[in-house]
């Protein structure tokens, strides 16, 4: 398969992290594993390990994002990296330069790592055809296609409090058509061997023939959230609340918000998720989100292991 | 003028459906004799063209030349060397260059310059409206006076209904066809995919196919209500393809084409982003692709293009969406359209006729036949022969193609437009 060509070597180790599509299910528990390791670092009151001591990290955003940069920012420092944080959003682009120029240009200051996010999807696979051997490129998030740090943090959540993914049922609840996060928590609950994967969401918020991708679709969120597992819920970015997407945030949550009373349909232990940032009122209640189910903070606290153990991996070679 | 005799090659025609050996006599610019050289005939070049196979000169429906406003992409020189190079004597240039064809003065510029380069006849087609803005009508009488011979919108928006309306009222007062690519601009606004699985795993914004069929259904109705003659630019699907076909058995007067590449490649030859795919109208299903392959051979669809697009290699490489859609072509429709002939199971001429004398029924000029009388514009090429797609050996300045790398069969020997050699491998 082209994915494990540009971003899994003839050796099936990890050259770049694009996307979760087609990452074989070992390498994704070898992540997994790692990134048991640096929580635990993270427990620790001196933060910090030298695996990465000498090389220099360029968070590179095409597109701003304080919380995910940061998140990136504090693995690479956890890992003794020198970080280099780069809104390009507001400087080289809008000054005609290319995207490729730009890369050009920060590989040319001896980058070992780049951290990507662009508005468009397959910017990081252009990128990561184009640098020099033995850069690593990670795919921060692109356009709509994918996220794969995200998705993978969420694969490690799932698997801290459910164990096993062979018997579990997941429903992704929300804009699944905008959304990246939601593509790259597919892939990986499907590689992982997620039995059934469910999206629910008004018709408007679904991407054609998504049930391509393997999952089972819902547009009645009871119905979707039956015997449920895991419960995500996406975000719902403001530009898509009244138009022709969705009449408006209070129909939305009234048919798609996450409540205690909908969250009942779910199993008893089932947990919830949220990529965040969270819209509260709106894809999700508070009490829920404030919730004895809800990992929504784990999330992030796993995000750092999770994306320290991707940069481990990457840099060490 | 030299009398040349085309010796020994096979000779397919497809306006008459000939597909023998034999020779090709030219005298005069002109198709002399075709088959068996006539008494007395005595010609000042022979052409050994054994192993051969000797078809009229390709007729294009489209092709960028990119003169005026975008020779950083290509020359009106290289574009004609690239259709000679094709076995293409006789193409259409679409409006949509910078300005756009929308003065008389510029397409007598266009048109004296490629008659001065005389590697193919080039017949413009003149802006549908002013700066092909959709909304005041370009001045389409003077415009053909001035040698276009349609009128088009390129890939720019369709006026709205009310203005298409009147451009088509307007077109029908003189008899001229109005070319249209069928694509609603609301419904494919933002979109660079095909509505379909791969744009959904690869997060592109989509373009559905009833962009396509809204277009289409709104185009047809004003041709009822005009009385316009109208050809349907790069149809993308099998949707899109049934309408056409309704609108024939009623007689409407309508024809369309089809890209070259829209009947050998779909959506899921995009892979991880190859902006390379990234065409217009978007490569859509397999299913569509079979059902355009199909509709080419019986007839609904009239003729297939290269819609040849120099791009330059900077708008390329920029991620999937942002790229610049469209491919080079005009050295690949020969063994692109043979190949299509082969897997539908069509005899060559059969295949042929696609890109000859249907394509010239179209523009309504007399080429793409063999006819005795006709101009002699041939293109002789080597059937059997493989070649592997070489950019950098492309004579077009357009190096983009997604056929970079793949082995196709058929490749053009040597062109002739009116008799003389304009092009030899």
């Amino acid at each position: 398969m082209s994915h494990a060509s540009l971003q899994v070597g003839p050796d099936g180790r990890l050259k770049h992290l694009l996307t979760t599509e087609g990452l074989p299910a070992e390498l994704v528990r070898r992540i997994l594993d790692a990134a048991d390791q640096f929580v635990s670092v993270s427990e620790r009151d001196v933060k910090k390990v030298p695996i990465l001591r000498g090389k220099s990290i360029f968070n590179v955003f095409f597109e701003g994002s304080t919380r995910t940069r940061t998140t990136f920012e504090i693995a690479a420092k956890r890992l003794s990296a020198d970080v280099i944080n780069l809104n390009v959003g507001v400087s080289s682009t809008s000054k005609g330069e290319t995207l490729l120029d730009t890369v050009y240009n920060l590989q040319a200051m001896d980058a070992d790592m780049f951290v990507v996010r662009h508005s468009q999807s397959g910017a990081a696979h252009l990128i990561a055809r184009h640098v020099k051997p033995g850069v690593a490129v990670i795919n921060a998030g692109d356009g709509r296609h994918a996220h794969p740090t995200q998705g993978l943090l969420d694969m490690y959540t799932i698997r801290h409090y459910k164990k096993d993914f062979s018997a579990l049922t997941v429903a992704i609840v929300g804009d699944v058509l905008h959304s990246r996060v939601a593509r790259s928590q597919i892939h990986a609950l499907k590689t992982l061997g997620v039995p059934e994967v469910r999206v629910i969401a008004p018709k408007t918020l679904l991407p054609a023939a998504v049930e391509r991708l393997g999952v089972r679709v819902f547009n009645d969120m009871a119905a979707g959230l039956r015997d449920c597992d895991v419960v995500i819920m996406l975000r719902l970015q403001n530009e898509r609340m009244n138009g022709a997407l969705l009449p408006s945030s209070g129909e939305f949550f009234k048919c798609y918000g996450l409540t205690a009373e909908k969250l009942a349909r779910a199993k008893p232990d089932a947990i919830v998720m949220h990529p965040g940032p969270m819209n509260r009122g709106i894809e999700i209640d508070s009490p829920v989100a404030d919730g004895r189910q809800s990992v929504i903070l784990p999330q992030v606290t796993f995000g750092i292991a999770v994306r320290m153990a991707v940069m481990s991996m990457l840099g060490s070679a | 003028m030299k009398r040349i005799e085309i010796r020994g090659a096979r000779i397919l025609d497809p306006a008459s459906g000939r597909d023998e050996p034999g020779s090709l006599c030219i005298a005069e610019g002109r198709i002399a004799a075709v088959g068996k050289a006539p008494d007395g005939f005595r010609a000042d070049e022979v052409i050994d063209a054994k192993g051969l196979a000797a078809c009229p000169g390709l007729v294009d429906l489209s092709a960028r030349l990119r003169e005026p406003g975008f020779e950083y992409k290509a020359t009106l020189e290289s574009e004609v060397r690239a259709a000679a190079a094709g076995g293409v004597t006789t193409l259409a240039c679409p409006p949509d260059t910078d300005p756009p064809l929308d003065e008389p003065g510029l397409v007598e510029m266009l048109t004296r310059r490629a008659a001065s380069l005389d590697c193919a006849h080039v017949h413009p087609l003149g802006a549908l409206t002013v700066g092909l803005k959709g909304e005041r009508l370009a001045e389409m009488a003077q415009l053909a006076q001035a040698g276009c011979v349609g009128f088009f919108q390129g890939n720019a928006e369709l006026p709205d209904p009310a203005t298409l309306l009147q451009a088509m009222r307007y077109a029908a007062t003189f008899g001229f066809t109005v070319w249209l690519r069928p694509q609603d601009a609301h419904l494919a606004r933002g979109g660079v995919a095909h509505d379909g699985e791969v744009a959904t795993r690869l997060g592109l914004p989509p373009i559905p196919v009833v962009a396509e069929t809204v277009a289409l259904r709104t185009i047809i109705e004003l041709m009822a209500a005009t009385g316009a003659r109208v050809h349907v630019a790069r149809l993308s699907s099998a949707a899109g393809a049934a309408l056409i076909a309704e609108a024939k058995a009623r007689g409407a007067p309508i024809t369309c084409d089809v890209g070259i590449h829209h009947l050998h490649l779909c959506d899921r030859d995009i892979g991880d982003f190859d902006a390379q795919c990234n065409l217009s109208p978007p490569l859509r299903d397999p299913s569509d692709r079979q059902r355009l392959r199909e509709a080419l051979a019986d007839g609904t669809i009239d003729a297939v293009c290269s819609d040849h697009t120099p791009v330059d290699d900077d708008a390329k490489q920029v991620p999937f969406a942002e790229a610049e859609p469209g491919a080079t072509g005009l050295e690949l429709l020969l063994p692109l359209t043979l190949q299509w002939g082969r897997e539908t199971g069509l005899k060559p001429a059969a295949a042929l006729a696609a890109v000859t004398h249907r394509a010239a029924r179209v523009l309504g000029v007399p080429a793409g036949t063999l006819e005795p009388g006709a101009s002699a514009d041939i293109c002789l090429f080597d059937p059997a022969r493989p070649w592997i797609v070489t950019p950098a050996a492309l004579a077009s300045q357009g190096k983009n193609t997604p056929f970079q790398g793949l082995e196709l069969t058929g490749r053009v020997v040597r062109t002739l437009l009116a008799g003389r050699t304009v092009y030899a491998a």
